[in-house]
């Protein structure tokens, strides 16, 4: 009996043991950017070899941090960011949705090719797409509201909504919705009818509420890549003032790289998404688990 | 509740969509700020999160915005080095590069050749510039530049001393054999796993900038100049086999690391490496932290004499410029001596001129840094002025990784050569 129970106890401490250990490979780069983010150039590299590299100890201050400041308008690129990830998210739940529910719920002739296509673009790589839609946008117009009048120009270049609105509908929002809306019974949709529903009504009232889950990973899938957004932004905005986070980290890359501050400026942009984890965290991996897809 | 729930998600929604069209307006605002007006050009730089380069390059554009005689107004956009090119790529896609651009040197003749580029007509004397810091392509100049940069091998003469090696200068550099034997010297003192540091973790345009020099010393080159048509003979004759074995050689015998760590200049100020070769912008680092033990040295003469890769930055003028006359006033005005010698101070770069480099006492006679502008004068190669050059890095730089992984040189050479022959026969020799 008491041997049973020594490895049972056993057991369960070599279990935990493991999990630290994975626990710990998965912390030590972020610890090592935040510890590095306190330290000079010359005491990241000397410290290295060793187990200091992880730790706070030596010289350590927060110059890394004021010199990020001085070298990025690192608090414009993160408002910047947490706009456009937002309205894209916002928008892409909206839109998406939308889409996914004709396809699953409306009787329309042809919707099995619709939904086909749609799905066929998840094929096509974004970088291949990336300069015929830097052609495409410039070509686009737009409206803008000027005092009472509506004025219209041409070309999206160099404005917040260029890298906006082309990431707003996406094939794989309208496939995961789709086919959490075909689990969702028909026949409700049948009892809000006979009650005198149309519609958007079923959409608002019935499917919708019932979609959490879906909503919640539509929502983690399109806010990462917003805020991860490089390429894009590279290729389409050319004024300070609109570029987003991921574009600043370039910003620390020049003949002589400061490292420490590259970690400050790395933690910065990470502070948001480690906020949105632990406050979506039971979502977050739910919507893996339900998915079965990685960010 | 549910419904409650939804109706602020759409309100939502539906705010935001208004926000798009607010932040819109805002960022169209911005973009017409920054369109060529009839007496506004817009200049780009690869300067951004370079905050000394940027203020010097401001400070020259505001003095001549200021002047009476200025044909227009400059405004600057800057942006980040490492995906500047990407941003002018993009930009001449869709029809908006702005007037004035700046240039890495070695890309100049393929912006030419795409038609980026207008030939200059300044009313500057170049002929005194140093030769890397005129960028020309078939008969026209191109671009110019304000500042080199050059390469360099830096040790502390303390070690040297320990090892009883002598420190080599522009006289007299090293031979294959010297070096060779400081090397080994070097190891046997036994203070570094690997002795030397190439920068062999460096990517881009490091690797044919850094390590093309040493096959051109050996005799070898990435193209056959004589036309700029094909690399057969050039990249993977004998010499270039004898400098790719000699460079793998230098891993093999334990004197460099394969993959050296991202920082080489950080590991050499903290005593992990003996010899660190790198380039001229890293000599103020070295210099703070290992004050007057610092050698600077030349690249080693592999048998035809040190190489140092020529050409920096530089500055151009796009072909659809509308007001190309103002640009050019403008990069006139930025070649006066005293704008040169700011912008080499505030990069602790080589100045394009003699008369700029008098105005810097580090790099007078006798300075700290003179002997970098030795190196540039002495040893410069300029990379292949053809417009295959950005292709040729590329195929190099993969050559160069895939013989520091310990590939046959010839078999990697000569697949090399094959790539880069293809390529410039696909873009039928890129003439006009």
């Amino acid at each position: 009996m008491k041997n049973a129970l020594n490895s049972r106890a056993v057991g369960s401490a070599g279990t935990m043991a493991v999990r630290i250990l994975f626990a710990a490979a998965a912390a030590f780069p972020i610890v090592f950017m935040l510890v590095s983010s306190l330290k000079t150039d010359q005491q990241i590299f000397g410290d290295m070899s060793s187990i200091a590299a992880f730790l706070p100890i030596g010289n350590i201050s927060f110059d890394n941090y004021g010199a990020v400041f001085d070298r990025v308008p690192a608090a414009r690129f993160l408002m910047n960011s947490i706009g456009i990830s937002a309205i894209t998210v916002v928008l892409g739940i909206f839109v998406n949705s939308l889409c996914a529910f004709a396809l699953s719920r409306m009787e329309v002739r042809g919707k099995r090719i619709v939904f086909t296509a749609i799905l066929a673009t998840l094929i096509v790589p974004f970088q291949t797409l990336a300069l015929p839609l830097v052609w495409w946008v410039n070509q686009l117009p737009y409206f803008e509201l000027n005092g009472f009048s509506l004025e219209f120009s041409k070309g999206w270049l160099d404005t917040y909504q260029v890298q906006i609105i082309p990431f707003i509908a996406n094939a794989f929002s309208i496939y995961l919705y789709h086919q959490y809306f075909e689990s969702i019974p028909k026949e409700l949709d049948e009892a809000a009818r006979i009650d005198g529903a149309g519609w958007f009504k079923i959409y608002r009232q019935v499917v919708m509420p019932l979609a959490g889950p879906a909503t919640a990973t539509v929502a983690i899938l399109t806010f990462l890549p917003a805020w991860n957004s490089y390429l894009w932004p590279l290729m389409v905005v050319q004024s300070e003032e609109l570029r987003p986070v991921m574009i600043g980290i370039q910003y620390f890359f020049q003949l002589n790289v400061s490292w420490g501050e590259v970690m400050a400026y790395a933690s910065l942009i990470t502070v948001p998404v480690v906020i949105l984890f632990i406050a979506f965290q039971r979502s977050f991996i739910n919507s893996i688990a339900s998915s079965g897809v990685k960010g | 509740m549910m419904n409650k729930r939804f109706t602020r998600i759409l309100a939502t929604s539906v705010a935001a969509a208004a926000l798009v069209g607010t932040l819109g307006a805002c960022g169209k605002g911005s973009a017409s700020a920054t369109s060529e007006g009839s007496n506004e050009i817009t200049m780009w730089t690869h300067n951004a999160g370079n905050p000394d380069e940027l203020k010097a390059v401001q400070s020259i554009v505001d003095s001549y915005n200021k002047s009476p005689d200025a044909k227009a107004q400059i405004k600057v956009q800057a942006f980040p080095q490492d995906s500047y090119n990407d941003s002018v790529v993009s930009a001449a896609a869709s029809g908006k590069l702005p007037c004035l651009v700046d240039i890495d040197g070695p890309n100049v003749p393929n912006w030419a050749w795409a038609k980026y580029l207008a030939p200059l007509k300044l009313d500057v004397d170049l002929s005194k510039n140093l030769p890397s810091t005129v960028a020309k392509w078939d008969g026209e100049t191109y671009a110019v530049g304000t500042y080199d940069v050059s390469l360099a091998m830096l040790s502390r003469k303390s070690d040297l001393a320990a090892a009883g090696v002598r420190i080599a200068t522009v006289e007299k550099p090293w031979t294959k054999d010297e070096f060779q034997e400081a090397l080994t010297k070097l190891k046997a003192l036994g203070k570094w796993e690997h002795p030397l540091d190439m920068g062999t973790g460096g990517t881009g345009e490091w690797l044919p900038y850094a390590y093309s020099p040493f096959l051109q010393s050996f005799g070898g080159d990435l193209i056959n100049r004589d036309g700029f048509q094909t690399a057969d003979g050039s990249l993977n004759g004998e010499e270039a086999v004898q400098w790719a074995q000699w460079f793998r050689g230098l891993a093999d015998e334990g004197f460099m690391a394969t993959k050296s760590g991202k920082d080489p200049v950080q590991d050499f100020v903290n005593n992990k490496s003996a010899i660190v070769y790198t380039g001229s912008w890293a000599a103020d680092t070295a210099m703070t932290a290992v004050k007057d033990d610092l050698a600077i040295m030349p690249t080693v003469d592999l048998g035809n004499g040190p190489k140092v890769g020529g050409g920096s930055w530089q500055w151009g003028v796009t072909s659809g410029c509308a007001n190309s006359e103002a640009a050019m006033d403008y990069l006139s005005y930025s070649l006066k001596p005293e704008n040169i010698a700011a912008m080499a101070k505030a990069t602790a770069t080589i100045p394009a001129t003699d008369e700029a480099a008098a105005m810097l006492p580090e790099f007078a006679e006798g300075g700290a840094s003179r002997i970098f502008m030795d190196f540039s004068r002495g040893y410069a190669v300029m990379r292949p002025e053809t417009p295959a050059y950005p292709f040729i890095a590329t195929e190099y730089g993969k050559a160069v990784q895939d013989i520091l992984a310990g590939a046959d040189a010839k078999t990697v050479l000569d697949k090399t050569v094959k790539a880069i022959d293809a390529n410039i026969k696909s873009n039928g020799g890129y003439k006009d």
